[in-house]
């Protein structure tokens, strides 16, 4: 279980948000919503553990989540607004150099986003979209049970953004947790939207 | 361990398939030791008394080239993002991206400066003790300037920023490398390089870690 308590985040001296409190069950989706510059990208890098909070506390379970960062880390999946795509690198090299993870597997998430075609092209030859589907086939290949997602559907056709939707819900029924930051409207059963401008879940 | 291995098996492969910066960094190194021997002449008395200060400045040159990409294509592509939620503690990827950095810049170098000293007349016995100071010398560099790099990144104007951060911090190792290379018995002088290297590789990948914490925050 993931709860945040009164967290706050300043950029440069501008205070973004404060006293942002939610709890997040296994299972359980947040959406978050809100203007540009309300937050939603700093929200989600403080959950990540990638930007310490200025204030408040996120705990995991109960116990401080930040303070093993390693250990936090393996706990969730990050996809963020830019794709972490190396252009020199092979489509299925791009998912990680592990020679021990088995071939099907790297396979099985790339088809989870329709790209398993692509396995052996460059990288650079894709367009924004399979990019953005590429860096979204990260999470079908990690055990991690939260996913942190920034604008997952940014460039996404309605095919793709289905096919999202519906790994989402997959995660959610095996037990996971979402947290996503979208403009557009995800179709997720049970996700409770969180609206940073409001500051109310 | 495993997926600090696998960090530099990346660092190799993405430099191995963008193989034009490592041999940018390698062909300054031959060019400028060149320019050496035109502007002074061919004299071999004077090229070989210059030849070891020379092979030592302009690797350290030359491996500076590539320093403020080590950590700012990961920076803007949103890799360094991955890295750091891959598992590992900041200072194991800051000190990832420095071995790296020694593999695909220090250890060419250090390869091609044996000709290159050869070139600028330095005897044929000499080199080997030209180079047993550079491989200290090298991994200085690839740890002050990962540390350096780490701290500039994301810092308007960090490309300026860098040699002026890493460049004084060399100047010891500058000091006694030059020497060893032509000290009758230089055991003093590559103790002195070792304890530099003690010093910094603790220290270098330490700050570069807090650094890369700071700069995706």
């Amino acid at each position: 279980m993931l709860e945040a308590k009164g967290l706050a985040a300043i950029r440069g001296e501008r205070l973004v948000f404060r006293d942002i409190s939610f709890r997040l069950e296994r299972g359980g989706a947040l959406v978050l919503v809100g203007p540009n510059g309300a937050g939603k990208s700093s929200l989600i890098r403080l959950v990540a553990g990638l930007t310490p909070p200025a204030a408040g506390a996120l705990l995991w379970e109960g116990a401080d989540a930040l303070d093993d960062p390693p250990l936090h880390a393996a706990r969730l999946c990050f996809v963020g607004h830019a794709d972490a795509i190396k252009p020199g690198l092979s489509v299925a090299e791009n998912l990680g150099l592990d020679r021990r993870r088995p071939r099907a597997e790297v396979l099985a998430a790339l088809a989870s986003v329709d790209l398993e075609r692509f396995a052996d092209l460059p990288a650079r030859l894709l367009s924004s979209g399979q990019r953005r589907r590429l860096a979204l086939s990260r999470l079908a290949l990690s055990a991690a049970p939260l996913w942190l997602l920034d604008e997952p559907t940014t460039g996404l056709d309605a095919a793709s953004v289905r096919r999202l939707e519906a790994n989402i819900a997959r995660h959610l029924g095996l037990g996971g947790m979402v947290i996503a930051a979208t403009h557009l409207p995800l179709d997720l059963p049970g996700a409770r939207p969180f609206d940073l401008a409001g500051q109310a879940a | 361990m495993k997926p600090f291995l696998a960090l530099i098996r990346r660092e190799l492969i993405l430099a191995l398939r963008h193989a034009g910066d490592s041999v940018a960094s390698l062909l300054f190194f031959v060019i400028a030791a060149s320019l050496f021997a035109f502007a002074i002449g061919p004299s071999a008395n004077v090229l070989s008394g210059i030849a070891p200060g020379v092979v030592w400045v302009i690797a350290l040159l030359a491996a500076l080239l590539p320093l403020n990409r080590l950590f700012a294509a990961d920076f803007e592509d949103g890799s360094l993002d991955q890295l750091m939620l891959s598992g590992l503690p900041a200072s194991a990827v800051a000190l990832g991206k420095i071995v790296g950095h020694w593999l695909t810049t220090g250890l060419p170098l250090l390869l091609i400066a044996g000709p290159v000293a050869i070139m600028l007349r330095l005897g044929g016995d000499a080199v080997p003790q030209l180079l047993a100071t550079l491989l200290p010398g090298t991994m200085l560099l690839s740890l002050v300037g990962g540390m350096s790099a780490a701290v500039t990144l994301g810092a308007r104007g960090g490309t300026v920023l860098l040699p002026l951060i890493a460049l004084p911090l060399m100047i010891p190792a500058v000091i006694f490398g030059a020497a060893g290379a032509v000290a009758q018995s230089p055991f003093a002088e590559l103790a002195m390089l070792g304890g530099l290297l003690a010093l910094f590789l603790p220290i270098a990948p330490l700050a570069a870690g807090a650094a890369l914490r700071a700069s995706v925050g």
